[in-house]
């Protein structure tokens, strides 16, 4: 099988070492090239996503050093990852992408773009040439186990990362976000998805407001909404349905007073401030006023936990998907593994029938169709009686642990040559491939 | 002619009842001139009563509740055109059209009594009233329970636990929009429920007694019920003020149901 897997991600390492490692979409086809010059590895892929980066490999022995590889590509001390870094082999590796991709392994069990991520991540390893017969295999796989997860459980059902679990509480606040004011304080790269995410289910009209007017001006402008002057934010957000808030501010801007004086300007309707300061913007107490809703970063956090908590047993489900599937694509790649022996072998016994036609069509002079016609159907015959045997017992061997050897004993009685070409002749005609014994 | 004067007057005013039961589930401005010219019509015959009434007793006396109630219907009919002309809205209509039809049939059930000549007749003016009022409760009662559930998911929220039952709800704006919205439709309802109970009792013992407890009890509930709209409306109390007045209101209507049993004009089996 000879599958490695070497990675950290948000489990394992914090996010000081994750940025280390991470790898950029414009530099992900060199790093694939410096992967595939580490001895040993023949085919690669990279996956560098904000919560983890994982390095899998295909090679000749299944020990090729991937280490070497993140030492040179990044040049950084091992000391400094190596604690952190996981290293999977062989049917665990299949496990660990099986799992990634059906978005087990997220931060958020279930959250839908991981999946978006290996593709992506995968076809820029094709587009490199880096992934080949094995790998493709197994991603390809994985996509259907992961498709599979998705459509036989609830996991990833409801909408999950932070900003999605902040979209899904203002509707449950405002119901229909069409036509729902949003306010903007401060930048940020969070806040900014959070407000994408609001607009983009109908939110908006959307004011931005900075510290500097011209930041809060790009920022208008690329949300297609208006800037307003900080010192007049007071005015301005009494309007705002939902506010997003996410400045540098040392103490609370949005405080009590404040909070009552909206919510009498406004007729008490109510408002939902998303805080995701830290230190936070709006004060606490404010959420003790009727209609006024608050969350904060560690709230929408714990929200997106909770979704997951309610996930669990959707999770545990998905997880014996996960093992089924690791089953049956072990299966397959072992009775990969006798495919090559058995086409050798039947190459082999071709090879010898053919010889042996062409010297008795020597002796016998010229044949009417209907006697090469029999003296076709004979030697097949003999040829496949022959090899009935010995082909399905491979075959019924291929799943079991004795098949290395049983294969090695084949190739020495035959004398069978092991053909470079093996692997890929293999993975293209499949299990499936026993049309010519027949 | 001051009573026939007023009937179209009523007729008007019952004209922007119909107005503040569509303008519950869409805004057109059709609507609000057809609200507009009601008031202004209405409020035309209205006054050449009043004056003619005036003129008959031959003094300006407020003694008697019917013109009192009759005058007073009046004045807010001009305060509503005076916001009108300054405001440019006709959304006080909702509460002001059902109040002053109730004040204007009060005016008039003062000047001729009505008879209701056949029990087929009767029987109708009845059922009208029983459905009527049961109408107004239930959606009082819609409309607090409305208001508990916006409690219970108002705290759910604060409280940060957005998930389970609080999923199963619908959207607190929803919540409390069919609160309010439940508050709105029942109000005209409970308004025209109260005239027919008027005009049956007028027409059993020739004149409405308003100290009888029963009556007291219904108009008070009505006028309760009045405030609860108007703050709604106004200031936009939801949730815990909401949900108390309701209760408030709706336990209001129980006393005032319950009062059958101390009214002299209100029996059950007559």
């Amino acid at each position: 099988m000879n599958f490695q897997l070497l990675g950290v991600n948000h489990k394992t390492a914090p996010v000081e070492v994750r940025e280390q490692l991470a790898i950029s979409d414009k530099k992900l086809a060199d790093a694939l090239r410096q992967l595939m010059s580490v001895p040993g590895v023949r085919e690669a892929m990279i996956l560098s996503t904000c919560n983890r980066v994982e390095v899998l490999a295909h090679s000749t022995n299944g020990s090729a050093d991937l280490r070497q590889f993140l030492r040179e590509h990044f040049g950084l001390a091992p000391s400094s990852f190596e604690p952190h870094l996981y290293e999977y082999r062989e049917i665990d590796v299949v496990r660990h992408v099986f799992r990634v991709a059906s978005s087990l392994d997220s931060l958020v069990v279930g959250e839908p773009q991981i999946l978006g991520q290996v593709k992506e991540a995968y076809a820029t390893a094709r587009a490199a040439g880096t992934v080949q017969s094995y790998l493709d295999l197994l991603l390809t796989r994985a996509f259907a186990v992961a498709k599979r997860v998705r459509t036989e459980t609830a996991v990833g059902s409801s909408s999950v990362s932070i900003a999605s679990v902040a979209v899904d509480l203002a509707e449950r606040i405002f119901g229909s976000l069409r036509g729902k004011q949003v306010c903007l304080v401060g930048a940020g790269k969070m806040s900014e998805i959070a407000a994408r995410h609001l607009l983009a289910r109908g939110a908006g009209p959307i004011f931005v407001a900075n510290r500097t007017y011209d930041r809060a001006q790009t920022l208008a402008q690329r949300f297609g909404g208006s800037a307003i002057r900080f010192d007049e934010l007071y005015e301005h957000c009494e309007q705002a349905d939902i506010v997003i808030t996410s400045t540098g501010a040392p103490v609370a801007i949005f405080r009590r007073e404040h909070g009552e004086r909206f919510l009498s300007r406004r007729k008490n309707r109510p408002m939902f401030f998303i805080d995701i300061a830290v230190p936070r913007d709006v004060d606490p107490e404010m959420n003790k006023l009727a209609g006024i809703f608050i969350y904060d970063i560690d709230d929408l956090q714990e929200a997106a936990a909770s979704h997951a908590a309610e996930r669990s047993k959707e999770a545990e489900r998905a997880e014996r998907i996960i093992e089924d599937e690791v089953g049956r694509f072990h299966a397959r790649l072992q009775s990969l593994h006798v495919v090559p022996a058995i086409v050798s072998l039947q190459d082999y016994v071709e090879t010898i029938r053919q010889a042996e036609l062409d010297r008795v069509r020597g002796r016998l002079g010229q044949l009417s169709p209907e006697q090469e016609q029999a003296l076709e159907a004979l030697t097949h015959g003999i040829v496949n009686k022959i090899l009935h045997t010995p082909i399905t017992r491979l075959k019924s061997a291929a799943a079991g642990p004795e098949v290395t050897t049983l294969i090695e004993a084949f190739r020495k009685i035959f004398n069978l040559q092991d053909k470079g070409t093996e692997e890929k002749a293999s993975v293209k005609t499949g299990v499936g491939s026993g049309s010519r014994s027949r | 002619m001051a009573n026939i004067w007023l009937r179209v007057a009523l007729a008007f005013y019952g004209l922007g009842l119909l107005y503040v039961l569509v303008a519950l589930t869409r805004t057109r401005e059709i609507l609000n001139r057809i609200a507009l010219h009601a008031a202004y019509l209405g409020m035309t015959f209205h006054f050449v009563a009043i004056v003619e009434t005036v003129h008959q007793s031959g003094e300006m006396s407020l003694a008697s509740l019917s013109l009192a109630a009759s005058v007073l219907g009046f004045l807010i009919m001009v305060v509503f055109l005076l916001v009108y002309l300054i405001y440019k809205t006709t959304s006080p209509g909702i509460v002001v059209f059902p109040m002053v039809f109730l004040l204007t049939f009060v005016g008039l059930s003062g000047l001729e009594s009505f008879v209701l000549a056949s029990s087929s007749a009767r029987a109708g003016w009845l059922i009208a009233h029983i459905t009527l009022i049961f109408a107004g409760y239930a959606a009082l009662v819609i409309s607090f329970s409305a208001s508990l559930i916006y409690l219970i998911q108002e705290h759910m929220l604060k409280a940060k636990r957005p998930t389970g039952l609080l999923s199963r709800l619908p959207a607190l704006q929803v919540t409390d929009d069919i609160g309010f919205r439940s508050l709105l439709i029942g109000f005209p309802f409970m308004t025209a429920g109260l005239v027919a109970g008027m005009v049956i009792a007028q027409a059993r013992f020739g004149q409405v007694n308003f100290r009888d407890p029963k009556i007291l009890l219904s108009l008070l509930t009505w006028a309760v019920y009045l405030i609860l709209l108007y703050t709604r409306w106004s200031a936009g109390w939801r949730g815990r003020r909401a949900a108390y007045l309701a209760a408030g209101t709706f336990a209001l209507a129980i006393v005032a149901w319950a009062a059958n049993y101390f009214s002299a004009v209100h029996r059950l089996s007559p």
